[in-house]
């Protein structure tokens, strides 16, 4: 009895916590309809004389809205990068073993752990070294670091749970190594490539610290373009909160795009 | 599930990986190292300094303070965000629309742009024009997370479980769903209690997201750096200056390179130990 009481009121669990990831979201987008003005004089919880300058602001400076695309730009190659050469990888490692292949493992984990301010001013040294600086592909490959070690961890948990029969089966039929993995296995675990690609995309989405030290005009990433407006126009908080606001906007397509994969998909495969 | 056979031309397969990962690791880790042993004095001038900048980084009380704070952050943050993810994903819908609605809307904050998150808590928790730091400031409280070292620490960990706990929620959820349901059948009829089922069915079958999000959360954690350099800016004082922090402070603010690229050294081995360490215990007895 006392049991189905407590079922009555779950609900208010996730409720509250959701309307406590929502309240500085909405805080932002407040701010991002009211004047500079307005947020520094008054106090209101609705925007008093609503605007939507800062965001006419934002889609007629080329600064702002170039920084979108750039940012936009190097994470779909990173993502593409990422998962294209993690698929075979991962398929290594959930069916074969080879010489060295747990330290190996272990080893592409340690990448996701280098703190990204260890790396910022050698990936400068090394990126310009290499005259990709300020590039698409140097943010993009940079982003590889942390971006393929997850995708090889993601996908080989998805390709643990397919059998190996299917494998096997497809051998006996006389499919040659790649047409089975393109034709019959990739489709099989189309899941997980979602959940890794939207994996990628994130990490790749909101790192700022390397995407800001390799770039400086030409592929200038929009969070850091939100820094040097900080700094350079005073405090232009109306701005800033636009320009926030609409960085959410991204994250938010990719995540409608695989809720259905969501539920599965952050299990890894097997669990 | 067959075993895996032994076949050495895998390695074809994660040659690309291999090459692609060490280009961005290799290289740079040596620079990293390079620097750690040597002294420069401008000029491209570098001298051999052996070991020297590791004996002064290991026994300064600048390291150590922020080594602690560092811990302290990272377990606060695991100590709330974990228990806390594991209760929501046990409340939520099991399935259907409002499972889905829920799971959309917690994803929200891991996909904004990390310097937007301390950016977004700035403007939240100002004690003047933020809606958390008026507020409370109204209540009666007095908050000022830019003055009071207290305060800026709540303020650090409120805006990371705000940030992460909805990993360690769609992790727990994915491995709840995965749970077949003639085991809560079985359950009932064995007139389990529902703290029996949690603690003898759902926990169990949790232990390998678990393991997952603490190893994520962990990592992530120990490497913060653009959202309390946002938020706080790693004040007031010295307060909220976590390792990445004092790092980039050492690294770029003084330019002392010997001991910036020591620390790094010292910090990323700090991580691989503890990290390696976790994942030896709770993976024990489950490979093969």
């Amino acid at each position: 009895m006392s049991t189905r009481r407590v079922a009555n009121f779950k609900w208010l669990v996730p409720f509250v916590y959701i309307l406590f990831l929502m309240l500085p979201i909405y805080w932002l987008l407040n701010m991002s309809f009211k004047t500079t003005n307005e947020i520094l004089g008054t106090f209101s919880l609705f925007p008093r004389e609503f605007t939507l300058d800062n965001y006419r602001a934002i889609f007629t400076d080329p600064t702002w809205y170039n920084g979108y695309i750039n940012s936009l730009i190097y994470v779909c190659v990173n993502t593409l990068i990422s998962v294209s050469v993690a698929l075979p990888a991962a398929y290594a490692f959930s069916r074969y073993r080879f010489l060295g292949d747990k330290h190996l493992f272990f080893w592409l984990l340690t990448n996701r752990m280098a703190p990204a301010a260890v790396f910022a001013l050698p990936f400068f040294q090394l990126y310009s070294a290499m005259n990709l600086f300020d590039t698409y592909i140097a943010v993009a490959l940079a982003h590889c670091l942390f971006n393929i070690p997850l995708a090889v961890w993601i996908l080989e948990g998805f390709m643990s749970g397919v059998p190996k029969e299917l494998d096997e089966t497809a051998y006996i039929d006389g499919y040659p190594f790649w047409k089975f993995f393109t034709k019959i296995f990739l489709p099989t675990i189309a899941a997980g490539i979602g959940v890794a690609a939207f994996f990628c995309f994130m990490f790749s989405w909101v790192e700022l610290l390397l995407a800001k030290t390799l770039t400086s005009v030409e592929a200038k990433p929009i969070a850091a373009v939100m820094t040097r407006t900080a700094s350079s126009s005073g405090y232009e908080l109306g701005l800033l909160a636009a320009a926030g606001a609409l960085t959410i906007v991204p994250g938010a397509i990719v995540i409608f795009f695989v809720r259905n994969y969501i539920a599965k998909g952050f299990a890894l495969g097997r669990v | 599930m067959s075993a895996r056979t032994t076949n050495q031309k895998a390695w074809f397969l994660v040659a690309p990986v291999v090459v692609l990962v060490a280009f961005n690791a290799i290289i740079p880790l040596m620079t990293v190292v390079n620097y750690s042993v040597q002294e420069t004095f401008g000029d491209n001038l570098f001298f051999f300094e052996g070991m020297k900048w590791f004996e002064e980084v290991l026994s300064s009380d600048r390291f150590h303070d922020s080594l602690l704070r560092q811990l302290q952050f990272t377990f606060i943050i695991l100590a709330i965000e974990v228990p806390l993810g594991v209760a929501i994903a046990l409340a939520m819908p099991p399935k259907g629309f409002w499972s889905s609605a829920c799971l959309v809307l917690m994803a929200m904050p891991l996909l904004i742009p990390w310097n937007v998150v301390g950016a977004m808590w700035n403007i939240f928790a100002l004690p003047d024009i933020g809606l958390l730091g008026k507020t409370l400031n109204t209540m009666g409280f007095d908050y000022n997370f830019t003055r009071q070292p207290v305060a800026a620490w709540v303020t650090l960990i409120a805006m990371d479980v705000w940030h992460w706990t909805s990993l360690v929620v769609l992790l727990s959820y994915a491995g709840l769903s995965a749970i077949p349901n003639d085991y809560y059948q079985a359950a009932r009829i064995d007139g389990a209690s529902s703290w029996a089922v949690f603690r003898y069915i759902q926990l169990p079958k949790l232990k390998r997201v678990l393991t997952i999000a603490v190893l994520l959360r962990f990592m992530d954690s120990f490497n913060i750096y653009t959202e309390p350099f946002v938020l706080t800016g790693g004040g007031p004082g010295n307060s909220t200056t976590l390792l990445s922090l004092d790092l980039v402070k050492i690294a770029l603010g003084q330019f002392d390179l010997g001991p910036a690229a020591a620390m790094s050294l010292i910090y990323f081995l700090i991580i691989l130990l503890f990290s390696w360490i976790f994942y030896t215990v709770m993976t024990r007895g489950e490979d093969n």
